[in-house]
């Protein structure tokens, strides 16, 4: 059970941020970017598909990648607290993604090794996509940080907001531990390195400061969430709750 | 954002061997985001697998009140049109 859960941790984080990526849909600030965003949210909601269908076969109770997703309250979300985060403005956005993006690439090219074949593949899929998602948000980090006054501002305060959020990434559950042990998954803590190079690197041309968390933020692990996963939840499965089963 | 952020023209290579073709246009701010906004908007269906973007300032057009004297003139000389011989398989894409 433990690598069930330790997958479901990992399908609730894509799944979360696909989610908010997908809010954009119409309210982006330019068409091109109404079709970035939700470029990048279906690349994540498709990989949590995937890993919600291998963690309900491993769970053996018959559960859906639908039930898994849809049918589960707030305090199971297993989610980081990074990926609930509102989208607030743009570069609050952008910078969210930069981050799990700069940790989920060499957490898949890691992954290209596991033990289980199901997390291999999409391993392979999924490494290709988060370094075209570090590009992406990567270079709007640049042109925000290193653009207007206004610009710079508003991503000095989208690092002052998120940077409590960050340690949390490289924390292993009890669960995701076994299935570390197990070689299903990598070791979380071996990948700080890579993301700190990755996010320093956008940060010197950003002309933007890493702050030191004075404290860090956690507790999406155990189900402890802020109070805007409610609201997300609430927005994404009341189709689903209202009308059990539906098909279209 | 369509005052100050520039416009470009996107091209896509649907296949090796084939040409470069234009699909349409976008706005970015430069070369590199337009490469991205082109692989985002016009790539999202497996169009292609290489794509041009080109600053469309930098793109030169004809006039199109000089339409009748560039391109009247062809249209009675059909003995330019390839096609009073059969093209070998072969050949490919002409």
């Amino acid at each position: 059970m433990a690598v069930y859960d330790a997958l479901l941790e990992l399908a609730d984080d894509h799944l979360i941020l696909g989610h908010r990526l997908s809010e954009w849909c119409g309210h982006a600030p330019m068409l091109e970017e109404d079709l970035a965003m939700p470029n990048m949210g279906l690349d994540l909601i498709g990989t949590a598909r995937t890993l919600y269908d291998h963690a309900g076969k491993l769970e053996g109770k018959g559960r859906s990648e639908d039930d898994l997703a849809y049918l589960r309250d707030e305090r199971e979300y297993r989610n980081c607290l990074l990926v609930e985060r509102p989208n607030e403005d743009f570069a609050h956005t952008m910078l969210r993604q930069f981050y799990f993006a700069a940790f989920m690439r060499p957490f898949w090219l890691a992954a290209l090794n596991s033990t289980d074949v199901v997390v291999r593949g999409v391993a392979g899929k999924a490494e290709k996509e988060m370094a075209y998602h570090i590009r992406h948000a990567g270079e709007w980090v640049i042109r925000l940080g290193d653009g207007t006054e206004e610009s710079a501002a508003r991503m000095r305060d989208a690092v002052e907001a998120l940077h409590i959020y960050v340690d949390e990434l490289f924390d292993s559950s009890d669960d995701a531990r076994i299935a570390e042990a197990a070689g299903v998954l990598p070791r979380r803590a071996d990948l700080r390195g890579a993301w700190d190079r990755t996010v320093a690197e956008v940060f010197s041309e950003a002309l933007l400061e890493q702050p030191r968390a004075a404290y860090a933020q956690r507790g999406g692990r155990q189900g402890i969430h802020n109070e805007t996963l409610g609201h997300l939840l609430a927005e994404m499965q009341v189709i689903h709750r209202a009308h059990p089963g539906a098909r279209w | 954002m369509t005052m100050t952020t520039p416009l470009w023209e996107v091209f896509i290579r649907p296949r090796n061997g084939l040409a470069h073709k234009h699909v349409g246009s976008l706005h970015a701010a430069d070369e590199v985001m337009a490469l991205q906004a082109a692989r985002d908007v016009y790539t999202r269906r497996g169009e292609g697998n290489s794509i041009w973007v080109v600053p469309s300032a930098a793109i030169t057009a004809s006039d199109p009140d000089q339409a009748a004297e560039n391109f009247e003139p062809t249209a009675d000389k059909i003995y330019r049109h390839p096609t009073f011989y059969e093209i070998p398989d072969d050949v490919g894409h002409m």
